[in-house]
């Protein structure tokens, strides 16, 4: 499915035809395969139930694939478990955490449980990033839900991860820490980290990604740079209602690219967000210059279900 | 071998147990107190030696197995259920680690926890009673093969648990009368011969049996069905554990 200008280098996660069906028959993952390059940030956008949960469980261990394969780093996660794994940072959806356990202790552990000696030092300065080093001796249970996100990224990143999967990580998260997430992932990146963020949230995908994939049952949909695929995201519509009915677009309007629907009530107009001029007050006086009256004006964007749904048909079309 | 990994969840396993570290040492000692004053006091005035050992000092040994037991399995169980419930397992199951590595460090945190509470319960029967110990050495196999063993049989409960009812089902159930009715707090000798016939199919009377000739000398069955007994038991948990660690069975779905 993704198909890459040109191999620049060996992927840091190689997911090849990952099938995974439940003993009900359901299948969670329909042969998905994706290449994630080393030191870019993947946000794989989706809606509930579409597999970006299952995928990660794959790759991390939590699950097992029914077939196909997943390396990380060049290592099968299943026949070289360890040398993937090692290389692996997980933060899950769900605070998982024990509440009586101390911050400090808990992220200790997390380091130990991956091999690796002690290092205070380090975890100091992963707690600092996070602005946890003032909690490092309260209990979990006494933390906010935004605190015990920080201490789930803190476990993942106490073994120096070199890919860390973040699912969901701003899901029923407010705006202000949401921000910080982000700011979190963007130092991550530039220490190197590879991540791949699962979200359903399309502005949190353009906030912080280079490239973006889209998942919907099981099936990878598309994979592409942000950029080209904002700019499909990005498109919006101008809804121009007519006191009067029309059967003939005049001229200077048909050039400008406007369509005529609802048997001549309603004028359509695409126009892209991203550009600084969207075109719109010019087309607002040539519709007046036409002598056309208007009724009412509405705006819509493209949402994500837009292009879940433009997508899914393309590829019953093409099949 | 990942030995930090294993270190890691031990540590992270016994800083539970010096957490509550009064009520670890504090409620074995109360409680076997307790057992002192009314079997040893009130019922052990009535009985004054069994097989040559006066029945204060008879009870020593079933006490301790008792406590070990339980302890072994209660703390292996919920030690690896525990994260199953709050569901902090997911970081067990993406850690490089092996199974075995995970069953190290679990059982190995209850099976000492266990033998901590053990040897409270011994030094707390030494301020009771007189304690002469015959064969220390065996006494010390014995009860490190009892922590460990039980130890063993616990991680397979909390792995089978999918509550907590589950969880104190098979101790409650099971365990507690067979160690009750295992010889702890009499000989097998005392009883109806029907009686003995049938407490021979009860596994604990083979540790308790083995346990008591380490301290005294005497025993139910033979020293060496004894520890034929303890190490079946062994094995047949590791087996099981085993067959989990290949099927990935209530853990990796």
């Amino acid at each position: 499915m993704c198909t890459e200008e040109g191999n620049r280098m060996q992927p840091m996660v190689q997911i090849s035809n990952v099938r995974k069906s439940y003993a009900d028959g359901f299948e969670a993952l329909k042969g998905v395969s994706l290449e994630i390059r080393d030191g870019e940030i993947l946000a794989l956008l989706g809606p509930n139930g579409a597999g970006k949960t299952t995928l990660i469980s794959a790759i991390c261990g939590i699950t097992q694939p029914t077939s196909g394969t997943v390396t990380v780093g060049g290592h099968d996660v299943v026949t070289a478990y360890r040398g993937a794994r090692s290389l692996v940072g997980l933060v899950p959806q769900e605070i998982n955490l024990e509440p009586f356990e101390r911050v400090m202790n808990t992220v200790r552990f997390s380091r130990g449980l991956f091999g690796k000696p002690k290092d205070d030092a380090l975890l100091e300065r992963i707690l600092r990033q996070l602005s946890l080093w003032d909690k490092r001796d309260s209990r979990i249970m006494e933390l906010s839900g935004g605190m015990k996100r920080r201490v789930l990224i803190a476990k993942a990143l106490a073994h120096e991860p070199r890919v860390l999967f973040l699912d969901e990580p701003t899901a029923g998260v407010d705006v202000e820490l949401r921000r910080d997430m982000w700011d979190i992932v963007a130092q991550l990146k530039k220490d190197g980290v590879t991540i791949i963020l699962t979200t359903h949230y399309i502005e949190e995908a353009e906030a912080i990604a280079d490239r973006i994939g889209v998942i919907n049952k099981g099936e990878i949909l598309l994979v592409e740079e942000k950029t080209a695929l904002m700019t499909r995201l990005g498109q919006k519509e101008l809804r121009i209602e007519l006191q009067d009915a029309i059967t003939d677009l005049p001229a200077s309007l048909a050039a400008r690219g406007l369509r005529l629907e609802e048997s001549g009530h309603v004028l359509v107009y695409t126009y892209d967000t991203a550009q600084d001029r969207t075109g719109i007050a010019t087309l607002i006086r040539e519709v007046s210059d036409a002598g056309l009256v208007l009724r009412d004006l509405q705006t819509r964007q493209n949402s994500l279900e837009d292009i879940f749904v433009g997508l899914v048909s393309e590829q019953e079309g093409a099949a | 071998m990942n030995w930090q990994a294993i270190w890691a969840i031990y540590t992270f396993e016994m800083s539970r147990f010096f957490r509550t570290l009064l009520q670890s040492f504090v409620s074995p000692v109360i409680s076997t107190s307790l057992y002192f004053v009314v079997f040893g006091a009130a019922i052990g005035s009535r009985i004054d030696e069994v097989e040559g050992v006066s029945y204060g000092a008879f009870i020593v040994p079933g006490l301790i197995m008792l406590s070990v037991m339980t302890q072994a399995i209660s703390n292996a169980s919920f030690g690896i259920y525990f994260p199953k419930f709050i569901g902090t397992i997911y970081e067990l199951l993406s850690a490089p680690i092996n199974f075995l590595e995970i069953v190290m460090g679990y059982v190995g945190a209850a099976a000492t926890k266990a033998l901590f509470i053990g040897t409270v319960i011994l030094a707390t029967s030494a301020l009771f009673v007189d304690l002469t110990i015959q064969h220390p050495l065996a006494m010390v196999i014995f009860m490190l093969l009892t922590c460990l063993s039980f130890a063993l049989f616990g991680f397979i409960i909390g792995i089978w648990a999918q509550n907590f009812e589950q969880l104190q089902l098979i101790p409650l159930l099971i365990v507690t009368p067979l160690v009750f009715l295992g010889g702890s707090f009499y000989s097998i000798s005392m009883l109806p011969a029907a009686w003995q016939t049938i407490s021979f199919f009860n596994p604990v009377v083979y540790l308790v049996s083995g346990f008591r000739w380490a301290f005294f000398g005497i025993a139910d069955v033979p020293i060496g069905l004894s520890l034929l007994a303890i190490a079946g038991f062994t094995l047949l948990c590791l087996g099981i554990i085993w067959w989990i660690f290949k099927t990935g069975w209530r853990i990796r779905s």
